[in-house]
């Protein structure tokens, strides 16, 4: 849960057990703020994962991932429940 | 705020129940695959729309086959290629519902080519989502009527080559010629700017036909990255240095401003009007009072069987024809032997007091044979109690069959004491109704204008139905 008051900075989240290590998003994030990750999912992926800094909330990334759950994009002000 | 979340669209299950797979939040595409995106895409503008209550996903067959574990629309699972057929009959049924035809290019433009090019003439009031990832995924990556020239498939090992396996067809340019498509528009799931205009694309395809504008074909070129052998990420590269040449993005059609928005109409089909073309009574008046018959007569389920050209389909529409007048629901359906003329025809009819279900008469209450092949063929399919009429003059083996009624006439031998021996199947349609008592001779004298064309027959067939009438009065006196 998001505190009311909105979100400072945007941010990304991938839903790791989702993510199925394709690496479009990773190529395509514009500001190279999204990794491949060392380990390996139960899907046995590697999966994507967000640096923690650096997000403006584009959305390429979302529209990149071809999982409807893998990643979520919270822009700067979001106010609301985060769902991924 | 919605807007500032971009996350799984409400559209989708939140869990795949319906997946045999134990894990069900993940679809079952390979990763990478267009398929995911363009599924993103849809679901995200049929939340937005607000359509999802009234909005049924046709998935085809190939990687797409199993939309329904996924959207949470109504769904139906098309056979191969015949999505635009099947999503016709809902929208013209339905024209509420909000119709996405599904199709990946095998599906589309191989086995459904044909589907898709009368859909889209006649502008059925559909979306079509037609996924070109140059190749059959589902199947393990064979050549598709779009894989590229030179492009390696299990089944073009060598590369595709244009004298044996013919040109890549180009689905959108070929669409567009037609008259009747709103809007067809190639689109490609590549970078962030491509895949935005996809997503354009799917929006403007959808809300045509909310606004009832029309057909709407979007055309996404899409990766395989399994059935390339590529990773995902060289994927969006091939398909940027290669399909791109052959498959240019674009729009190809786009009559969506000249067209005004629309009400949905339903294809409605007056009663009357049809009732009019068939010389019947308006709904609500009268047909002919009948008396019905005895209970064992009711309902009947005739098949009537003889050789080509001794009138048996004839009898049969007469008899269809009358029923329809004494108000019964009837049926008439034909089968031709090989060669009509010589051959053997014959026809199933109903006459019922119910809505029929099925015209086919696969256990008949009345049998009509005229001649002995028919007979042979057709004496045991007659259900216990039913009746079997057949012409003594040309069946020289009776029926052997204990548990029906049997009436015999010489059909052809009174046809030719009244000069004509094709008037034979009106004798026997006199026998049966003076038998059987399911119409009275009025109605049947009512029903032949409609059927006979030359009005100078008229009195000839009268008469023929009067003298099997009479033929089966004597033998009951
Ligand atoms: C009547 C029939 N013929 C053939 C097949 C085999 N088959 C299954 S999917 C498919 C083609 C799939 O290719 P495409 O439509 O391009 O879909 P994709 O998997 O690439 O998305 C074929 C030929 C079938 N299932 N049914
Ligand atoms: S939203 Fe944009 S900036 Fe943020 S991770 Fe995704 S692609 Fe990168
Ligand atoms: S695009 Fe989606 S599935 Fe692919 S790596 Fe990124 S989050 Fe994972
Ligand atoms: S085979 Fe190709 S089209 Fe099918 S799911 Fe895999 S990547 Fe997608
Ligand atoms: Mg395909």
């Amino acid at each position: 849960m998001l505190e009311a008051v909105g979100l400072v900075q945007a941010k990304v989240v991938v839903r790791e057990d989702e993510c199925k290590g394709c690496g479009l998003c990773i190529a395509a994030c514009p500001e190279n703020v999204l990794f491949e990750q060392k380990h390996l999912n139960r899907l046995g992926y590697h999966p994507a994962g967000y640096t923690g800094s650096g997000c403006t909330g584009c959305g390429t990334c979302f529209y990149q991932c071809p999982e409807p759950g893998a990643i979520a994009v919270y822009k700067k002000g979001y106010v609301g429940e985060e769902v991924a | 705020m919605a807007e500032k979340r971009l996350s799984k669209a409400d559209s989708f299950y939140k869990v795949y129940e319906r997946t045999p797979s134990a894990i069900k939040d993940v679809t079952h595409y390979c990763p990478g695959c267009g398929h995911g995106v363009l599924s993103k895409l849809i679901a995200e503008a049929i939340d937005d729309f607000g359509i999802r209550e009234r909005t049924i996903f046709m998935s085809p067959v190939g990687c797409s086959v199993f939309g329904y574990y996924y959207f949470r629309t109504g769904n139906i699972q098309c056979a191969h290629g015949r999505a635009p057929a099947a999503a016709t009959g809902i929208k013209r049924a339905y024209p509420e519902s909000i119709v996405i035809s599904y199709q990946g290019d095998g599906d589309l433009a191989a086995i459904g080519g044909n589907e898709i090019i009368q859909a889209a003439n006649r502008g059925e009031n559909i979306t079509v989502f037609f996924v070109n990832n140059a190749i059959y995924g589902m199947t393990g990556g064979q050549l598709a009527p779009t894989t590229l020239i030179g492009q390696k498939t299990t089944t073009s090992p060598f590369g595709r080559n244009p004298a044996n396996e013919g040109y890549p067809i180009r689905v959108s340019e070929m669409i567009a010629t037609l008259e009747a498509p709103v809007y067809v528009e190639r689109v490609m799931l590549g970078d962030a700017k491509n895949t935005n205009k996809v997503r354009r694309a799917v929006r403007k395809g959808l809300s045509n036909q909310i606004d009832n504008k029309g057909f709407s074909l979007i055309e996404v070129l899409s990766v395989c990255p399994s059935g390339w052998k590529m990773t995902p990420v060289q994927a969006k590269q091939w398909m940027n240095d290669f399909m791109l040449k052959q498959f240019p993005l674009g729009v190809y059609r786009d009559r969506s401003e000249e067209i005004p928005v629309r009400e949905s109409q339903r294809h409605v089909f007056s009663v009357d009007g049809i009732r009019d073309k068939l010389e019947l009574p308006k709904s609500g008046e009268q047909t002919m009072q009948v008396e019905k018959p005895a209970a064992e007569f009711m309902n009947p389920r005739l098949k009537l069987a003889g050789f080509g050209g001794q009138g048996i389909l004839m009898l049969g529409l007469m008899l269809a024809e009358a029923g329809m007048r004494a108000g019964y629901h009837v049926s008439w359906i034909p089968s031709y032997g090989p060669e009509m003329r010589g051959g053997t025809a014959n026809c199933h009819v109903n006459l019922s007091e119910r809505r029929i279900g099925s015209p086919v008469v696969s256990k008949p209450t009345v049998l009509v044979a005229l001649n002995q092949p028919s007979l042979d063929k057709f004496e045991s399919e007659v259900a216990p109690g039913g009746l079997i009429i057949y012409d003594t003059a040309l069946v020289p083996n009776p029926p052997k069959r204990k548990d029906v009624k049997v009436l015999g006439l010489p059909a052809t031998t009174i046809a030719d004491e009244l000069g004509n021996t094709r008037i034979a199947n009106m004798v026997v349609l006199g026998a049966y109704v003076g038998y059987s008592r399911i119409l009275p001779k009025e109605v049947v004298f009512s029903a032949l204008p409609a059927l006979i064309k030359r009005k100078n027959l008229l009195p000839l067939n009268e008469l023929a139905v009067e003298k099997g009438m009479e033929f089966v009065t004597r033998m009951g006196s």
